[in-house]
């Protein structure tokens, strides 16, 4: 088989004695959609935070096309391809879309200074693409809806021809029609060969977009089936039980149902 | 097509406004901004009309405080406190404070003077072309040295600017005693000087004062003009011409106002004279004057008349400095990468890191910027003074941070510009000096300030919540 375009090994990341992630050993290969479940506060975000840079792992491994990799900030993640959609949104909310999609990369112009009209150009192409009737590029992002905001983190972190993307709940904000063009844009990701972390709650979407999916439970990686192999109740029963489908009595079925 | 009548991003038609609201929206003019500058213009008129009830005066209303002279003054007793506003202002949005300036203003001062008066005076002649360099290279660094260390400790310590600046302002305080042992430190270099616009060489004159004025509308136009352009390449929607026109008009009326005012102020007579005699420029005969201010020849004797020899100030060098700051702030903060980063990191610090910004070291070059703005405030200040003491400087951290809220600048972070910062201290300052003009004692002249800052921090969330 190919190399995995991600490898998490045995990452641990531990808050104040509370085991937030405790050895999770997760891949993911090029074109490929994994999805994240579990219960709240399982420990899904703040895995992928691990590979985002935004929290640094007490031990484990990442290995970036078998090769690994220090990830120690933000930037050392970016730098290897990898966008991160955070469940808080992580924009600045007194400045505009423009900026939030540019900031840390920002366009210059020849002089060196802010290129803001260049800027203001790309954002009104790449949000025409997830969200037509954004019209908003002046105002700043505290004056945006909570799913205008959704449409321009989402923007940004495929602005920049990631390789592997983090979506921690990129649909929780948005409404049905914004919610169909994110899964339009998964697919469309995902032919073009991007890896793609989604964490989402809803099983339903996951079977849909995802090729595998990995479930969490206190911390602990409870098992990784592929989705077209499982039932939505398998993958409930693991997210609510923690168990296995091959681990299931007659009677946690039932249970599940 | 995009319609002219269009505005940038909210997409609403302009016409169907009422006049004045389509007035700002096509013009694009922060109302928060020309409401500060109203403000200004009514306080000015009042102590104008107060001061000419008590004795008239030659002012615009008929009082002391609409003059050439007194209007001249004003400008120059803003600069050192405008200086540092500028820096301010980003470590405010920045979700930082400053408490330390005022004592750091006089650590440095003193430290610039102690070097120039008892080291490099007797070691190189006092005069010695070095001197002035060397010191006020000296200020500068130190400045930005012991900002660079306040920066330090909140950046990478983690402790929070409050207590590193309170720490500061009581420590530096002391250090600025021991450098001087308690003493007056004077006088200084006699080109150092110049950046206090005390003395004739730190005038621009007239012809300069002009030059630069209309140089100055020239690049008003240039500038509305090229980000007419920008928009246009990409298909934006324009500002219709006449909001264009108009706001050159604006812009260009305000820089040759303020060139107008500043070459109608007449060098001291005493001045002019030791000038003329100095340079052997003839003084022309005429009929003494007690209330003119050029000079002439009665007889053999020098006397005052309105119609002689007259030299005009032009703007003064510390003037011209705080101009030139407040422009390269400006700049810094809306045009470059790391203005960007410092809204963004007080808009959401969180974002900021995330996004990749390396929000420490941006922390520390803020204060380290901060730190060099009260260097070159150090530098006007003992210059203007002639000379240095552990006093100079008190108190100035809470002129800064008011001139900084009363401009608009938000104590949550995120918000504030560098130009209503500079609005807000030559808005402090001239309440204060209005008040001294009517001769109102100081304890009366701190409590309307200290009331002043809170009303306008009112006003402005009144006006904040109104628009939203
Ligand atoms: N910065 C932090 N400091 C302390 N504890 C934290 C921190 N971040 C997360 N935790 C804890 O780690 C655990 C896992 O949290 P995490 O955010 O990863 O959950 P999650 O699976 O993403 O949940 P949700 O579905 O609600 O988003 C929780 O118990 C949470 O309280
Ligand atoms: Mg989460």
């Amino acid at each position: 088989m190919a190399t995995p375009l991600v490898e998490l090994r045995n990452i641990s990341i531990a808050f104040g004695g509370i085991k937030a992630v405790d050895n999770v050993t997760v891949d993911l290969y090029p074109g490929e959609v994994v999805g994240l479940l579990g219960h709240n506060g399982a420990g899904k975000s703040t895995l992928i935070k691990c590979l985002s840079g935004a929290y640094r792992r007490d031990s484990g491994q990442i290995l970036i096309n078998g090769e690994e990799v220090q990830i120690n900030n933000p930037r050392d993640a970016k730098a290897l391809g990898i966008e991160t959609i955070y469940q808080a949104l992580a924009l600045a909310d007194n400045v505009d879309a423009a900026a939030n999609l540019y900031l840390g990369r920002e366009i210059l112009t020849r002089w060196g200074t802010l290129d803001d009209v260049a800027m203001e150009a790309e954002a009104r192409k790449v949000m025409g693409r997830l969200n037509p009737n954004f019209r908003r590029f002046k105002e700043p992002a505290k004056s945006l809806s909570g799913g205008q905001r959704q449409s321009v983190a989402i923007a940004r972190a495929i602005l920049f021809n990631a390789r592997i993307l983090i979506m921690d709940e990129p649909t929780a904000a948005l409404g049905p029609h914004e919610t169909q063009m994110v899964a339009d844009l998964i697919h469309e990701l995902k032919r073009q060969g991007l890896g793609i972390f989604l964490i989402d709650h809803d099983v339903h979407s996951v079977k849909k977009l995802c090729d595998r999916a990995a479930v969490m439970k206190n911390g602990q990686l409870v098992g990784i089936v592929k989705v077209d192999e499982v039932t939505e109740d398998d993958i409930l029963a693991m997210i609510i039980l923690g168990k296995r489908p091959d681990q299931l009595t007659p009677k946690d079925k039932e249970a599940v149902h | 097509m995009v319609t002219t009548t269009e505005r940038g991003g909210s997409g609403q038609d302009i016409r169907r406004d009422n006049p004045i609201k389509a007035f700002f929206r096509a013009t694009e003019l922060d109302t928060r901004i020309l409401g500060m500058v109203g403000a200004m213009l009514v306080i000015w008129v009042i102590f104008d009309v107060w001061s000419g009830m008590l004795r008239p005066n030659e002012g615009l209303f008929g009082g002391a405080f609409l003059t050439p002279r007194n209007l001249w003054t004003l400008l120059v007793q803003t600069s050192s406190i405008a200086v540092m506003t500028t820096g301010m202002v980003l470590v405010i949005v920045m979700r930082e404070i400053d408490l330390s300036v005022g004592s750091m203003l006089s650590m440095v001062a003193v430290f610039g003077a102690v070097l120039q008066v008892y080291h490099l005076g007797p070691a190189l002649g006092v005069g010695h072309p070095a001197i002035w360099i060397i010191a006020m290279a000296a200020c500068l660094l130190a400045g930005t040295l012991v900002g660079a260390f306040n920066g330090y400790l909140i950046a990478f310590l983690q402790i929070p600017s409050f207590i590193v600046t309170l720490g500061g302002l009581i420590a530096y305080k002391g250090v600025a005693f021991l450098l001087a042992s308690g003493e007056t430190v004077a006088p200084m270099d006699k080109t150092f000087k110049i950046v206090g616009g005390g003395v004739p060489e730190g005038w621009l004159g007239p012809f300069w004062s002009w030059t630069l004025g209309i140089l100055a509308c020239i690049g008003i136009v240039l500038a509305l003009i090229s980000g007419r352009k920008q928009r246009k390449k990409f298909g934006f929607p324009l500002r219709p011409i006449w909001a264009e026109v108009t706001l050159a008009a604006i812009g260009s009326a305000a820089v040759l106002g303020t060139t107008r005012v500043v070459t109608s102020y007449p060098w001291p007579f005493k001045l002019i004279e030791q000038y003329a005699t100095a340079n052997n420029v003839p003084i022309p005969q005429g009929v003494e004057d007690k209330s003119g201010a050029a000079i002439c020849m009665a007889g053999d004797q020098i006397v005052r008349c309105t119609d002689g020899l007259i030299y005009y100030t032009g703007y003064a060098a510390p003037v011209l400095i705080a101009l030139i700051v407040g422009g390269a702030m400006t700049f810094l903060a809306s045009r470059t990468r790391f203005g960007r980063y410092i809204y963004a990191i007080g808009g959401n610090p969180e974002a900021a890191q995330l996004a990749g910004i390396n929000t420490r070291l941006v922390t520390v070059k803020v204060f380290a910027l901060m730190g060099f703005l009260v260097g070159l405030s150090a530098i006007i200040a003992s210059a203007r003074l002639d000379a240095a003491t552990n006093a100079l400087g008190q108190s100035n951290e809470l002129y800064v941070i008011a001139a900084a809220v009363i401009g608009g600048t938000s104590l949550a972070g995120g918000v504030g510009t560098v130009y209503g910062a500079l609005l807000g201290a030559l808005t402090m300052q001239s309440i204060q000096s209005g008040m001294q003009l009517l001769n109102l004692p100081a304890a009366f002249q701190d409590i309307v300030v200290g009331t002043v800052l809170v009303i306008a921090v009112f006003v402005d969330q009144l006006y904040r919540r109104r628009i939203k």
